[in-house]
This record gives structure tokens, sequence and C-alpha cells, in this order.
């Protein structure tokens, strides 16, 4: 773990005497921006500005402010946050009414836009390590594949609209959990004045005792494959079924369950999410005909611009309050899909033709 | 056309077992019907908002006296291409919604607009109604497959109609067709603003007294236009290049943003 500098959200602490005149400065610039944006959108709706785009894949019209409003708003969240963004745009999208089948594909299509500065730069930087991301990449690959499979029989039988809102109840639920207890220890802890630090529990666990050991030298580790390109696998499988890169699950897991060192782990996950995302989106075209390029190009403008936004926002607002209301955003989309689940629908019924999706 | 159905007639009297093959509801009925429509294939662009299609039509071979006290009724409908369609319903599982019984119906038409003298089943008895399959109450409705319960049938069948007259794809309008002359009609079918790419066919039925007495057919084509038209047929025709693309696009919007707002 020599050399490996700790992520900048750890290093930064918070005093007791939270807010802060700086803190609070920075929050009323951020608080002014929000204010300026939602004026801007309000603007838009009181003058009845609405341009209607058809999207002709989804096959049906949609408001094209609202489409941008929606990619902007979760590229900025998503420069901010450092995430890619994908486990929040696709929720978005099944709420507008797009399906989603078609929001899980299109949701692929657009991480690999959200993803590529990041992995370029990384690349230039020399943050990460190809051998370990092209191994994680094998797993995922093949992942995908399965789990383009599993999406095409879930369709055939008509329970894929159902698995796809569960697994993000699941999946949102459990993340924005985790992340919501974590960032509240880390805020006591900083109330109490003690320094936050990077938990360091015990230097070997049952992972590092796998067999088919491989070394990986940009790393600096010698692990077995199996765990990499297990933990590839299950990222494919959530790319295909659900439109997300994963970095919001490979990051930790890679940390603290592979324990490679900090300084590789975003690049080598932005190395595997790139091309998982774009094998994805070229099987999802061709399998289920379901990637609607316009939806996709609308949000990836809107979402690459956010983000430029959102990074500048999150390098001056930084800490464990930050992570806390990410963690609050992430329950609040799960609890809105569960409400979905569980709310009687305004309709028992339903009627699919075979020719089209879903 | 009588000297050719004397003609006919007369071959069938030379062949009597060519005679069973001609015999066909004509030689009952001395009514025929005849349509027309200015094309035969229509192009829709994108900001295409539902239009009325005018259909001309008269009837030929009328009884006068029939046709004074109103015992003609026309039916024309405008029916979608076909495709198997189902219909699935959710039922309750441990407090989530989960879709579990399903059905599917053989081809039935994705659209439907229906355009009557009246009311369509105050024409015809239902029974003759669903022999002929027209009406939405009537459009054949066969399953696909096994059924172990015959029961369910009409509720899915019903749940079918209600959802495609909800969504606008079915429609009808008793009174779209009027009499311009003694035996001269105009039909007004409606094609929704989500009419299906494909084609249609136009389909006019004559009553007489309640009694369906002739059929005519014609088809439609309808094309969609315009660039969204381009990327769906890219997108279904072809999809490794429409898939490959759409990741070339995300690249490049990626690393212009990334070159645009780069800060050193």
């Amino acid at each position: 773990m020599e050399g490996a500098s700790l992520p900048a959200a750890r290093r930064f602490r918070v005093s007791a005497a939270w807010p802060d005149e700086e803190t609070r400065r920075r929050a009323e610039q951020v608080k002014r921006l929000l204010d300026k944006s939602a004026r801007a959108g309000k603007n838009i709706a009181d003058r009845g500005i609405v341009v209607t785009v058809y999207l002709p894949i989804a096959e049906l019209s949609v408001n094209i402010f609202i489409i941008l409003g929606m990619g902007a708003a979760v590229g900025f969240l998503s420069g901010m946050f450092g995430v890619g963004g994908g486990f929040l745009i696709t929720p978005l999208l099944i709420f507008y009414n797009i399906p989603p089948i078609v929001a899980v594909a299109t949701g692929a299509n657009q991480v690999v836009a959200s993803s590529i500065s990041g992995a370029l730069s990384h690349f230039r930087r020399g943050t990460l390590d190809v051998k370990l991301g092209s191994v994680l990449l094998v797993g995922g690959l093949a992942g995908a594949t399965a789990g383009i499979w599993v999406f095409s029989i879930l369709r055939s039988i008509g329970q894929l609209d159902l698995v796809i809102s569960l697994l993000y109840v699941v999946l949102l639920g459990t993340v924005g959990t985790l992340m919501l207890l974590e960032s509240i220890r880390a805020l006591r802890r900083a109330a109490n004045n003690q320094p936050v630090s990077l938990r360091r529990p015990g230097q070997h666990s049952w992972v590092h005792r796998l067999p088919l050991k491989m070394r990986f030298k940009k790393s600096k580790i010698y692990l077995s494959v199996i765990p990499v390109i297990g933990l590839g696998f299950g990222i494919g499988i959530l790319t295909s079924i659900m439109g997300v890169g994963g970095g919001f699950i490979m990051v930790p897991a890679m940390i603290y369950l592979l324990r490679i060192p900090t300084n590789v782990v975003v690049g080598t996950s932005l190395f595997q999410i790139i091309f998982v995302t774009a094998y994805t989106t070229i099987v999802q075209a061709t399998t289920n005909y379901s990637v609607d390029i316009v939806l996709a190009f609308i949000l990836m403008v809107a979402g690459v611009i956010g983000a430029q936004y959102g990074v500048r926002v999150g390098q001056k607002l930084r800490g464990e309050q930050l992570r806390a209301l990410l963690a609050l955003l992430v329950l609040a989309v799960g609890a809105r899909l569960a409400v979905d689940l569980v709310a009687t629908p305004a309709d028992i019924y339903s009627v699919v033709s075979e020719g089209v999706y879903r | 056309m009588r000297a050719l159905f004397a003609l006919l007639f007369a071959l069938g009297l030379a062949f009597p077992a060519a005679a069973q093959v001609l015999e066909d509801p004509p030689v009952e009925f001395p009514e025929k019907l005849e349509i027309g429509i200015s094309t035969d294939e229509i192009a829709i662009s994108s900001d295409f908002r539902g239009a009325d299609l005018t259909i001309f039509g008269a009837i030929e071979g009328y009884d006068p006296a029939l046709l004074t006290q109103r015992k003609y009724d026309i039916v024309v409908a405008l029916e979608g291409p076909k495709d198997n369609n189902t219909v699935r319903i959710k039922e309750r599982i441990f407090g989530i919604w989960v879709n579990r019984r399903s059905m599917t119906f053989e081809l039935v038409p994705e659209s439907y607009s229906l355009s009557s003298t009246r009311d369509v089943e105050t024409i015809a008895e239902p029974a003759m109604l669903n022999g002929v399959g027209v009406g939405i109450q009537h459009i054949r409705l066969s399953p696909v497959g096994f059924l172990g319960d015959g029961s369910n049938i009409t509720e899915f069948r019903e749940a079918f109609r209600r959802l495609k007259e909800s969504g606008g794809f079915y429609q009808r309008d008793p009174g779209g067709v009027q009499f311009i002359s003694a035996s001269l009609f105009k039909a007004t079918v409606k094609l929704p603003a989500s009419v299906p790419n494909g084609t249609h066919v136009v389909r006019a039925h004559l009553f007489r007294d309640g009694v369906f007495i002739a059929e005519k057919a014609l088809p439609l084509r309808v094309m969609k236009t315009g660039i969204e038209q381009m990327i769906s047929n890219a997108a279904y025709n072809n999809s490794l290049a429409y898939g490959a693309f759409s990741v070339f696009l995300a690249l490049i919007t990626g690393w212009l943003a990334s070159v645009v707002f780069r800060k050193d």
C-alpha cells in the first residue's frame, strides 16, 4: 500500500465548528446556482416553450428541455461526486415513462460518454493497470453476455420491467444505506475531532488464499484472478440488466475486498466500464433494438456539460456531509421506485405486440 | 359484368364439377360494393398529429325500394398491420404487483379505425358481426396455444379491446359513413397520430337489413418518412452498424467535452 494516496474526500477533515464561514459561503454559492437554474427552468415552462422531440426507438414524443435538464442534473451530480450517473439516469428515464428496456440500453450508451474523459485522463497520467483491467474485462464481457441473455428471457416472459425495478430498489437501497451510515460515522468522528482514517483490517482475507495467482506489476499486487474475473462478471451483469457502469460498486470492492492500491483503482475501473458499456450498447442494439440514439445523444451532451460544472463545485465543497447528501438522493430514488412497485397500478392489464420491444 | 356471370354460369352447366367452386354469395345477392381511395400510399412525416382519410364508394345493383327504406348499412374499417399481441394481468404477490397470467392473441390489427352509417351494434346481430369480424367488439381474437381454462378468455378479450381503445389505436365513428347520392357514399376513417408503419387494409362491408352481403378491400401503405424513421429503420435493419455508431457518438461527445473544457 506504499505510495497509495488516499482519495481526496477522505483527506478532508471537518472541523467541529461545522458549518464554518467558508463552507457556509460556498453552500450559499451552490444554492444561488441551483436557484438560478431552477428559475431558468421555470421561465421556460412559464413561457410555454415546449420543444418536443420524437424518440424513434422509445416511440414517444418528449419535451427536449426535460431530457436536457435530466441529463444536466445527473451530469452535475456525477461530476460533483465522481460517479458515472447511470444508476440515477435510468430510474429518472423510467419515471418519465420511457420504457425500461429503452432506458437501460440507452443508459449504458450514455455511460460510455460520461466515462471516456475520465478514462483518457487516467490513461495519460498512467494511473490505470491495463493488465488488471483486462482480467476484469474478461469477466465483464462474459457477465454482460450472460446478462443480455437473461434480459431477453425476462422480456419474453413479461417480467423485465419488474426485475429492473426490483434490482434498482435493492441496489439503491443498499448502497444508499451503506453510504449514509458511513458518512454519519465520519461526521461523528469529525465532531469528536478524531482523524478520518481509512480502515485497514487484517492484511489477508479468504480472497488472498485463492489459487491461480497472477502478478500485477502496476498495482504492485500478487492476486488470484478468480475474484477479479468474478467481480468483472457481476458488474457486467449489472451493466446489461440495469444500464449502469457499476463504478460505485466496483471501486469499493477493489479497495476493500481485493486491496488494490487506490491510485490505480478509479482508472482501472473506468477502463473496464468503457469497454463493457460499449459492448453492452452494441449487443442491446443488435438483440433488443432498444438503444435510442436520439435520447442518448441529448442526455450525453447535457451530461458532459453538467459534469464540468459539477466537478468545479465538487472541488470547492467536499466532505462527509456531501456524501450524506448523495446517499439521501440515492435512497429517495430507490424509495420512489419501491412505491411504484407496491402501489396499486392504474390498470392491472397491459398489452404488448410481439414485433415491438418489451 | 353480367356477361361474365352468364359465361361462368354457362361454364358451370357445361362442367358440373367446376360449378361447386363457383358457388358464391354474388349469385345470391345482386348488390355489390365498390370503393376507391385517391392513393394507395400515404407518406407520414414526424410531426403527424393524426388525420382523416376519406373513402368513396358505391353500391351497385341495389334495390331502390330498400334504399329508400334505409335498409342498406355500410361499415368501413381501416385495419392496421397485424401482429400477435399479448395481454398480461398483474396480481399482488408479497405486496408487489407482478405480471401473472397472460394470453396471446393471434394476428390482430395494431390499429383499427371504424366508420359506419350508424352504431355497428344496431346494424346486425352480434353473431353476424362476429362471423364477419367487423366492429371493435367483434374483431377476431383467437388465443395462441393451449388454454387450460377457457373461462377467462372473455376477461382478456375485454381488456385488450379496452386498452386498444383507450390508447387511441382502436377508434369508431358511428355516422362516419354518409350517403351523398342515392347509392354513392363517403366514409371518413381516422388515422391516429401513432398510426403504425406498414400495409393497412381498407375494408368495406355492406349489410342489407342486418345481413352481411358484400365486402370490398383495398390495401393502403402507410410510410413514415423523415429522419426519425430513418433512424428507426437503421436500428432494426442495420442494428450492428447502428450500435457501433451509438458508441462512436458517445466516445466523440465525451472526448470533445474533455477537450473543450480542459483547464490547462
